[in-house]
């Protein structure tokens, strides 16, 4: 009896020891790789922050996926082309570094597919305009780059990889979307106003894409003591609104926030409160295209199915 | 049921004459499959001339706890750098 408690005393111990040894090394600036030793809710907050993020990228695909067949030229269409097979790139990328983990990507897919799994917020919205593939680039990918930045220096080693690798692809996607705006703001009244209407309607959701305020953020506190995240969602905000403000001004475009100024002394551009329960609603499944993008994502999986099963038959035959 | 097929990890050679390394991994039913789901993947940029694909459960490494012991010898041997050695003052080529 004695022996037993011994034991389990001595395990303890060793847990303990183990998890001060893990925080001296994220302490260092060490890199975790996926062999090593890690407590498990560092694992448990990677595989949903990295699933997550990998989903996010898998359901972007849709919202531009739906002008390719309407691009205004052929330019148009190649570009946008590149960029959503770029998406589906990141998607995997990440999937790839989230099985690292120890879950399948069955398991991951199956949780997108029936709803459980959380994905980006920004995604259930719709893209009603030729201009929102200029927002969305100029918005959605500009929000992205600010946080991928960041995350490209996160503790987990795969992960960080797929970011620097995510990084040097994505920069091509804020520029394109940010030259359609520039082509419609500069061109006839009717472009001008339908980029300014794609701009009233993204600018909002992309700034809820960094997640709730620092104080709200239920994750953040350990995200950032075991350097999963570096920096704080407010922080990345007000570098995102810093960057864009001038960027919207150059093409005579307004940002939808009466309250937007500069603040002389800090530098920063202090923006108006962010409508909470939007993005909590959204989140929850409510949002204006929650529905449609899973339905979507199904019907391209069960479209597939053939395919994967031929791929299998074939190679079944040929390799035995 | 699973029809992803096998996992197979991926190594790519950016240039002529340059090592292949590793770029990450990709899903698919065999060795021609992977090799273009691989160079769909990892370059569409041209970051690759050339792509092996292996099967995941073909690559055998080392682990984390092996380290110490299974590496041991080789850190702390300076005699097997050149600096170790002392050449006197003024003799070329050595």
């Amino acid at each position: 009896m004695c022996y037993i408690l011994f034991e389990a005393i001595k395990e303890n111990m060793n847990e303990e020891q183990k998890l001060a040894d893990f925080e001296a090394r994220i302490e260092r600036g060490e890199i975790i790789e996926p062999k090593d030793w890690m407590p498990e809710r560092y694992r448990r907050q990677l595989i949903r922050m990295m699933s997550q993020h990998a989903h996010s990228e898998y359901v972007g695909m849709l919202p531009e996926g739906n002008w390719i067949t309407r691009a205004p030229s052929l330019r148009r269409k190649m570009v946008l082309l590149a960029k959503v097979q770029d998406e589906a790139g990141h998607g995997l990328y990440i999937y790839s570094a989230t099985e690292t983990l120890g879950i399948d990507r069955k398991e991951l897919l199956d949780q997108l597919l029936n709803g459980t799994a959380k994905y980006s917020s920004i995604f259930n919205y719709p893209s009603l305009s030729w201009a929102d593939m200029g927002t969305i680039g100029w918005f959605v990918d500009g929000a992205a780059i600010v946080n991928q930045t960041m995350l490209a220096k996160s503790s987990y080693g795969p992960y960080a990889r797929a970011m620097i690798r995510i990084c040097k692809e994505e920069n091509f996607h804020k520029k394109q979307g940010y030259e359609i705006i520039t082509t419609l703001a500069n061109g006839t009244a009717e472009q001008k106003k339908m980029a300014q209407d794609a701009v009233n309607r993204w600018w909002w959701p992309s700034l809820m894409m960094f997640g709730p305020t620092d104080k709200e953020s239920p994750n953040s506190a350990e995200l950032m003591k075991w350097k999963v995240k570096i920096k704080s969602n407010d922080e990345l905000r007000q570098r995102f609104v810093d960057l864009t403000v001038p960027q919207a001004k150059a093409v005579n475009l307004t940002l939808p926030d009466p309250d937007l100024k500069l603040n002389e002394e800090t530098g920063h551009w202090e923006f108006g409160h962010i409508n909470w329960q939007e993005f909590y609603n959204v989140i929850k499944g409510n949002g204006p295209m929650n529905k449609e993008r899973l339905k979507a994502r199904n019907e391209a999986f069960e479209k597939g199915k053939w395919v994967r099963e031929a791929a299998l038959a074939y190679a079944k035959k040929h390799n035995n | 049921m699973n029809d992803e097929g096998r996992l197979w990890e991926v190594f790519t050679q950016s240039k002529q004459g340059a090592p292949h390394e590793h770029a990450g991994n990709v899903h698919a039913a065999d060795a021609e499959m992977a090799l273009q789901n691989a160079r769909d993947v990892y370059s569409r940029r041209g970051e690759a001339v050339s792509i092996w694909v292996v099967p995941s459960d073909q690559i055998f490494a080392t682990s984390p706890s092996d380290e110490g012991p299974f590496f041991d010898p080789s850190n702390n041997k300076a005699y097997r750098h050149p600096q170790f050695y002392s050449v006197p003052k003024g003799v070329r080529g050595i």
